[in-house]
């Protein structure tokens, strides 16, 4: 009981850091702060939350396009993140890598990846290593609907259940793959069908229910470092925003996107209701956990912003290893 | 020092770095039991095992997306890819993710990984089996390019592209497996980034690497009897280029013939006369000429294909040109 509270309450604490860096990054970058694309991640926080809830430090994520949220959920600092996202010589990255590739290899956080479904591949070598070296640890690979339909994902899931290796693939199943809609773009209502392809187990869940995705990924991660092989989640959930910021994804129907932000369906509502009705928390605690993030993320820009620019040399850098 | 054969050579190269660090493995499709497509990795399974030698579906872009991860996590993975023409279904995990990795993530990641790979023409396979590509992975930022054109030189790249800290092409030419030479025993490594004047001469350099570095040492022992001098360098590794041995050469000459068998717009020989016209213009007493194959897919008949290689023929005709 004690300790499924403190789980709840750490989850939401991630889920509202995650909330905070997200709708700051979207106002960053509409006044214009920095350049780039910033692909964001609200609504879908209950998925990496759930998730690298039950990894350790020596565990691996392989990231997307749509990164943020993993990287926090499993460790990313938000002051580096930040300093990244404004392209500075004290982010994650020195400035090179920008959003869509910023990575903590010590942290385990093998990168987000601005190519749909490149992260799989990588996932499965990854798990790979961590099965040769004779560790338990494991390796987890999100990535979307949209990227279950490019042929990393199938030679992925068929390698990682041929060597029985440990790796998770998350699949955050937002609907939508750019414009296109699931319907669209895949003749199956469920991804986790798939798993059946590649004789490994599959299941589909409510991507907006964190204590699902915990429960689901903590049996996947025990099978997983017990040398069982991989296991395929899907998480069904919806993306708030559009593809990236400055598309006002005019393709969703209102009503759709209006139900699913309600209360009744938002997956951070969902938990601090929950944590209020099992009597976890009060609302005074969650506005604390509220405005806590919100003075982590003040002080996370404040940081990039006052944070140098590279140095030009500093191009040249880091392209070989000597 | 052993006799042995390119292919075997660069079958000792991996048997040698994998006795000494147990991160080296090979994993690529029939590479196992079967002993890989040509036979290169024949034996080694039996050496060392199902865990370190291993087959994987026909899925060339797990083959090399797996070792990018599994390199980041610091094994050396030998990916092997059937022929150099599949590249085309696993660049993404060579070009964005292997190559890049370093960069995006402002140096804090290494891959040593190596991909080892046979190109080239000649056995009538066709266009989609006999291709030579190396001028897609030199323009690729973060990768390296060996192409190895002798037996001791097969072995020495390998393992020093084993021990490299970054992403390595390791591409081996079809037509060479069965050449013979003397290979040193052990630890033999040939840095890369490092040329091999291969035929000392004063009158013309011939630079021509992999398949065409034999042809063009056919070639300079014809025109040596017709009182030309050819000095032939092998530049073995395109990236990193060892410019240095090439102006230097051009230098004692002043005249420059390269020879390659990929196809000649925007083959690798662009490269290099640019370069020499860019650093070492004043040297030339003549046009650079670039031998090369011509801007087709490879035909499949005989006398086809014999004519879209670059023959010794063409090679003597090229330099008798500049005389």
């Amino acid at each position: 009981m004690a300790e499924k509270k403190e789980q709840l309450l750490e989850m939401y604490k991630t889920m509202v850091r995650i909330r905070t860096f997200e709708k700051e990054a979207i106002d960053l970058f509409a006044a214009g702060k920095f350049p780039g694309f910033v692909h964001s991640y609200l609504g879908e926080e209950a998925i990496a939350t759930g998730v690298c809830a039950n990894l350790k430090d020596s565990d691996y994520i392989c990231s997307t396009h749509r990164g943020h949220g993993h990287l926090i959920a499993k460790g990313g600092k938000l002051d580096l993140m930040m300093a990244e996202l404004y392209g500075k010589s004290t982010g994650y990255c020195k400035g090179k890598g920008g959003s869509m590739h910023i990575a903590d290899v010590d942290l385990g956080i093998l990168g987000a990846n601005g190519i749909v479904g490149a992260g799989m591949p990588i996932a499965t070598g990854a798990a790979f290593a961590c099965k040769y070296r004779k560790t338990d640890n494991v390796a987890i690979a999100f990535f979307g609907d949209g990227a279950s339909d490019r042929a990393t994902f199938h030679e992925s899931l068929n390698l990682a259940s041929i060597w029985k290796l440990p790796v998770v693939f998350v699949c955050e199943n937002n609907g939508w793959a750019i414009s296109n809609s699931q319907e669209n773009h895949q003749n199956i209502t469920d991804v986790s069908d798939r798993a059946t392809a590649y004789g490994i187990p599959g299941v589909s869940i409510d991507g907006n229910d964190v204590m699902a995705i915990s429960e689901a990924a903590e049996e996947a991660i025990k099978r997983a470092r017990k040398g069982d092989g991989p296991t395929l989640i899907e998480c069904k959930t919806w993306r708030h925003r559009g593809h990236f910021e400055g598309d006002p994804g005019a393709y969703k129907d209102p009503k759709d996107q209006e139900e699913w932000l309600s209360d009744a369906k938002d997956a951070l509502v969902r938990v601090e209701k929950k944590l209020i009705e099992l009597k976890y928390a009060n609302k005074a605690d969650l506005d604390k956990v509220k405005a806590d993030a919100q003075t982590e993320v003040d002080a996370a820009v404040k940081f990039a912003e006052q944070s140098p620019d590279p140095d030009p040399s500093e191009v040249l850098t880091d392209v070989y290893t000597v | 020092m052993t006799q042995m054969s390119y292919m075997e050579a660069i079958r000792d190269g991996m048997r040698v770095e994998m006795k000494r660090d147990s991160g080296v493995y090979i994993a690529g499709e029939d590479v196992a039991q079967f002993g890989g497509c040509f036979g290169v990795t024949a034996g080694l399974y039996d050496e060392f095992g199902p865990d370190r030698v291993m087959n994987t579906p026909i899925s060339e872009a797990v083959i090399v997306g797996h070792a990018v991860g599994a390199a980041a996590l610091g094994l050396r993975p030998i990916a092997e890819i059937m022929f150099v023409d599949f590249m085309g279904c696993c660049m993404d995990e060579l070009h964005n993710q292997a190559a890049k990795m370093k960069y995006m993530f402002g140096g804090k990641a290494k891959v040593p990984m190596v991909v080892r790979t046979p190109c080239g023409a000649g056995l009538g396979a066709a266009a989609q089996h006999s291709q030579c590509l190396e001028s897609w992975f030199t323009h690729i930022a973060g990768v390296k390019t060996v192409m190895p054109g002798t037996a001791a030189d097969a072995k020495g790249l390998m393992i020093a592209a084993i021990r490299d800290d970054n992403p390595v092409m390791y591409i081996e030419h079809k037509q060479l497996l069965g050449l013979t030479g003397d290979v040193p025993d052990g630890e033999y490594v040939v840095p890369l980034g490092k040329a091999d004047i291969k035929r000392e001469g004063s009158d013309v350099t011939i630079v021509a690497w992999s398949w065409m570095l034999q042809k063009s040492l056919a070639a300079a022992e014809k025109l040596a009897a017709e009182g030309i001098n050819v000095e032939v360098l092998d530049p073995r590794t395109l990236v990193p280029l060892d410019k240095d041995a090439i102006l230097k050469s051009v230098s004692k000459t002043g005249k420059l013939v390269i020879v390659h068998e990929e196809i000649k717009t925007s083959g690798f020989g662009g490269e290099i006369s640019a370069i020499v016209a860019e650093e070492g213009f004043d040297y030339l007493d003549a046009p650079i000429k670039r031998v090369a194959a011509p801007d087709t897919p490879i035909p499949f008949s005989p006398i086809l294909e014999q004519t879209f290689i670059p023959s010794e023929e063409k090679i003597i005709e090229a330099v008798k040109a500049l005389f």
